[in-house]
């Protein structure tokens, strides 16, 4: 039986490990390689680095850290942040990470999906989706909205629809991201990951918002996620991945326990 | 001195985690798309994603078929990973072209309905040994593999099965091997310590089966 894996998301700023609250304050927080290593001697089945550098005159500091954690960790490793073409991709698959996230700039160019699933695979592209809940209207009758930039440019792009589309034009796998559930610890949104789930035939990731191990039973059971996304619950120390995992098999959540 | 591992390169997916991998657990390996390096070499590693069709088109091209075929004949020990898995096997599931037909068998696609089990499986699931095979002993019951794929091994005979996997409704031939050929369906490379630990076990394997 498949199992629903536990991925770490560390947000990288020149090189740094940074957490962000709502998309906005952001205070690094350590070494990105050595919370890697960590992570990986505790059991994570998969590691996210996301970059949010905001100089482009820093960017090739990425390429370090996403090397030196290709070296070491021998688990699925995704990047994601600022990856405007296939070169950006590209370089980053040379680097080590094997699977590229997409995000703002598939929303302003969708064909990016398209270019990225034929040159390195489906499998390797990643529809990452940052998502704000709004009343419902014409343009985004599910009530959620896709939004861009770090989460400072609402589209007016239905989250479903938009998740659709991404699976049409190539992603294998879609990464939801709630900007209201970012960083407030209080638990995944559980309805848009679910309808996310139930729209699109690829794995679909939730996250923003874990603060308890309860919260990923919440969201891999009633949320109908496949994977579910730690950030600060971890890197702060509040819980381990090894915790973490040991609660949802207590639960009945089927997750990779032997490592 | 180390062996010398073959890293076969037919423009299939990015073969740097292989190669890393290999480098973490001690195994001088190599990078090639030369047929001669090839059949010349100790052992061979043959990785790959994407569909068996277009990488037997590709294989051919570069002339790596014919020298994949002869490494095989050779008796040295051959890895194959994901698709390179599948292409040991007659055949694939759509089209006509044949594979290297080194271990009698197909592909065949899941074929779920519903969002129950989504295709690719992508993830972690236990692969259970059938057979006590050099290379796969010693990995413990339950022992979780990554991975990624839409076409499952179906081996004529039940021999060649080494150990097998359930995704859904579906057990399938997770770790397929004959002689001096042993191949994985899952990304050892990406496995943790378990799939290191089997990369680890084939640098030393002599290639003979159970």
């Amino acid at each position: 039986m498949l199992s629903k894996r536990v991925v770490a998301c560390l947000d990288v700023k020149d090189g740094q490990l940074a957490k962000s609250i709502k998309f906005v304050d952001t205070q690094t927080i350590g070494d990105p390689v050595a919370k890697a290593r960590q992570y990986y001697q505790e059991g994570l089945d998969e590691l996210v680095f996301y970059d949010i550098t905001a100089s482009s005159d820093n960017r090739n500091i990425m390429l370090d850290v996403v090397a030196n954690v290709a070296q070491e960790i021998f688990i699925p490793f995704s990047v994601g942040g600022g990856i405007r073409t296939l070169g950006d991709a590209d370089a980053l698959l040379r680097a080590g990470a094997e699977k590229i996230n997409v995000n703002s700039a598939a929303v302003l160019r969708p064909t990016l999906i398209k270019d990225c699933a034929q040159a390195i695979g489906a499998q390797n592209t990643v529809l990452s989706m940052d998502v704000r809940q709004v009343a419902p209207n014409t343009a985004c009758p599910s009530g959620y909205e896709v939004v861009i930039n770090g989460g400072r440019k609402a589209m007016g792009l239905d989250a479903i629809q938009w998740a659709k589309e991404g699976c049409a034009l190539g992603a294998g796998e879609i990464v939801v991201n709630s900007i209201d559930a970012d960083g407030t610890k209080e638990g995944y949104e559980i309805n848009l990951t679910r309808w996310v789930s139930e729209a699109v035939s690829v794995p679909v990731v939730a996250s923003g918002g874990a603060g308890t191990p309860a919260h990923l039973a919440e969201v891999l059971t009633e949320g109908k996620a496949d994977a579910a996304l730690v950030a600060s619950m971890v890197h702060y120390g509040h819980f381990t991945i090894s915790e973490i995992k040991a609660y949802l098999t207590e639960q009945g959540v089927k997750v990779r326990t032997l490592y | 001195m180390g062996h010398s591992v073959i890293i076969v390169d037919y423009e299939a997916g990015n073969l740097g985690s292989v190669y890393r991998a290999c480098e973490a657990v001690g195994l001088k390996a190599r990078v090639s798309a030369d047929p001669k390096t090839i059949v010349e070499a100790d052992r061979v590693i043959f990785p790959g994603v994407g569909t068996a069709e277009s990488a037997m088109v590709t294989l051919s091209r570069l002339g790596l078929d014919e020298a994949l075929l002869a490494f095989a004949q050779s008796g040295r020990p051959l890895l194959g990973i994901c698709l390179g898995l599948q292409i040991l096997l007659d055949r694939p599931e759509e089209g006509d072209r044949t594979c290297l037909g080194l271990i009698p068998g197909e592909c065949r696609r899941f074929d779920f309905e519903g969002a129950e089990n989504k295709v690719p499986q992508i993830g972690w699931n236990a692969v259970n040994a059938l057979q006590d095979h050099p290379i796969h002993k010693g990995m413990p019951t339950g022992a979780e593999f990554y991975f990624v794929h839409s076409y499952y091994a179906v081996p004529t005979f039940e021999a060649d099965v080494i150990a097998q996997t359930t995704y859904g409704k579906r057990t399938f031939a997770s770790v397929i091997g004959r002689d001096n050929l042993f191949a994985t369906q899952f990304h050892l490379e990406k496995s943790g310590r378990f799939g290191l630990e089997l990369l680890a076990a084939f640098g030393q394997w002599g290639g003979a089966g159970c």
